[in-house]
């Protein structure tokens, strides 16, 4: 009987995680796979490691520390950027190894036991929180929201932010706004796949998207659906044969985009 | 007749660098003008401050606003302002030019659409509605956005440097456009091709730090000192030559 409780409130953590993850993925993602943010991302998905150490050392909860420090970073980084006076890879390389840096330090500085690193790095069911569904799921109403009341104005910002000044004195704050969600994105679905993963469970979908569709709209819901097909599916082959769920998540998402690329292939050759 | 903005002794600079200084220019409804002059002389600048994203340091411009304001520019922007591997159709990004009548909260009416599929019949694009822009001729691609920049009625359209990227084959049509276009909107047009917009415009602004206003058509030898540097121009015959200066 406690077993079947226990194995009910997986099911249900990870099937309410696997559609939050998906549809929070599927529109950051789309996001700054069509911007060309996936390196900025990569950069903001490592340096919030900083933001989990230091959590810990002070006793906070480390996805609070995770979310202050992605954000802060993000935000660096743009307005770094947008004032030209330091190479964008440069500084997103620098962030990237001082937050891992940084997050070590604090860990080992910690007192008593040692906090499940490898959760954090790679990702892991047991550890999500009922709090962290619900925080996900807030996420994706912001998400959808945001998306849905601004969605031409985000487009046109991203797709050509010179001609966007012309008629808007807005681009700078939307350009923020956006790169913090995207930032909170990240962070709140660094318990599923890991630090070191997350950044693939934004870039992937969107790519496997993009081989059907060049149009906006269609790539984010093609994407939600990519992204849950293999969140979903990776979560079951996870648990059957007993292997980490960020990696195998990953791997079956990287096995979709594959086959989707071939089929892909096969129907240009079949018209072409 | 009547002038749609005026500028008075107007100075513009990047922090310290003086680009524009004490410019007296007018534009009235019908004008058609080549702006020339040399990279760096400031031609995109006195763009940017009709457009409002410059601020002037000193001196004024002022829009005639029974006719104009600055919800009425067409702006057609050097090629590589937008990514043209953005997953963004043509109609998107014609649509996008009604973005400057709209507020923050946008959404597209089902006028805004017949409108934008009038621009893609108007400039020849029909077919490559939903076409992503990576898929487009160079020309097709100069076209998408001009359609972009006139969706929305301007009383003036500013081109910068259209012919950089304008294909041979379409380089006439899209001057015969312009043209026809004018016939309901003054044209200001930034080249420093010379030579290939001077059969096209009514008029010419040479823009070297100052502004000569120059009313006809004809280029003259001031106009092409305002170079600073050795330039050719190029005429068309019916068998191909150069032509040298005369012996003295």
């Amino acid at each position: 009987m406690e077993e079947s409780i226990f194995q009910y409130d997986f099911i249900i953590k990870g099937l309410l995680g696997a559609v939050f993850a998906s549809i929070t993925a599927g529109l950051a993602g789309t996001y700054i796979v069509s911007k060309r943010m996936v390196f900025l991302s990569g950069g903001i998905s490592h340096a919030s490691f900083g933001g989990i150490g230091i959590g810990y050392f002070a006793g906070i909860n480390p996805v609070v520390g995770a979310a202050v420090f992605s954000i802060l970073s993000a935000l660096g980084v743009e307005y770094l950027s947008v004032r030209h006076k330091i190479r964008e890879d440069s500084a997103i390389g620098i962030l990237w190894a001082f937050g891992m840096a940084t997050g070590i330090i604090f860990i080992y500085l910690t007192p008593g036991y040692t906090p499940n690193l490898m959760g954090y790095l790679f990702g892991s069911i047991l550890t999500v929180t009922n709090a962290d569904i619900i925080a996900l799921g807030i996420m994706s109403l912001i998400l959808i929201v945001y998306f849905g009341v601004f969605y031409r104005t985000i487009l046109y910002i991203s797709f050509d932010e010179v001609f966007a000044r012309t008629y808007s004195s807005y681009v700078d704050i939307f350009k923020y706004i956006t790169t913090a969600l995207v930032a909170l994105t990240i962070v709140l679905n660094i318990r599923m796949a890991g630090v070191v993963l997350v950044i693939s469970l934004l870039t992937i979908p969107p790519n496997i998207a993009m081989l059907f569709t060049r149009v906006y709209l269609k790539i984010i819901v093609l994407s939600v659906i990519a992204g849950f097909t293999g969140t979903a599916a990776g979560y079951v082959i996870s648990y059957f044969a007993g292997i980490p769920v960020g990696a195998t998540i990953i791997f079956t998402l990287v096995v979709i985009w594959i086959v989707a690329k071939v089929i892909n292939q096969v129907v240009i050759k079949k018209n072409g | 007749m009547a002038y749609l903005f005026e500028m008075h002794s107007l100075s513009a600079s990047y922090d310290t660098n003086v680009v524009l200084k004490d410019v007296d220019f007018k534009v009235s409804e019908s004008d058609f003008i080549g702006v020339i002059g040399p990279n760096g002389g400031g031609k995109t600048t006195l763009l940017k401050v009709i457009l409002g994203l410059l601020k002037p340091v000193k001196g004024k411009i002022v829009f005639n606003t029974d006719l104009i304001n600055r919800n009425s520019i067409g702006y057609l922007p050097q090629i590589s302002t937008g990514d043209i591997n953005y997953p963004v159709t043509v109609t998107d990004v014609i649509l996008s030019g009604m973005m400057i009548q709209k507020k923050i909260i946008s959404r597209m009416s089902s006028s805004d659409r017949s409108r934008a599929g009038e621009v893609i019949n108007e400039l020849g694009l029909s077919g490559l509605a939903d076409s992503s822009l990576n898929e487009l001729s160079g020309g097709q691609l100069q076209r998408v956005l001009l359609g972009r920049a006139i969706i929305g009625n301007p009383k003036l359209l500013l081109l910068d440097e259209p012919g950089n990227f304008v294909d041979s084959t379409f380089e006439n049509d899209f001057y015969e456009k312009l043209r026809e276009l004018n016939k309901r909107m003054a044209i200001l047009m930034v080249s420093h091709d010379i030579g290939i917009i001077s059969s096209h415009v009514k008029s010419y602004a040479c823009v070297n730090r100052g502004l000569h206003y120059h009313p006809s058509s004809e280029i003259t030898n001031e106009q092409l000192l305002a170079y600073g540097c050795p330039i050719q121009l190029i005429t068309h015959g019916d068998v191909p030559h150069t032509v040298l200066k005369y012996h003295n």
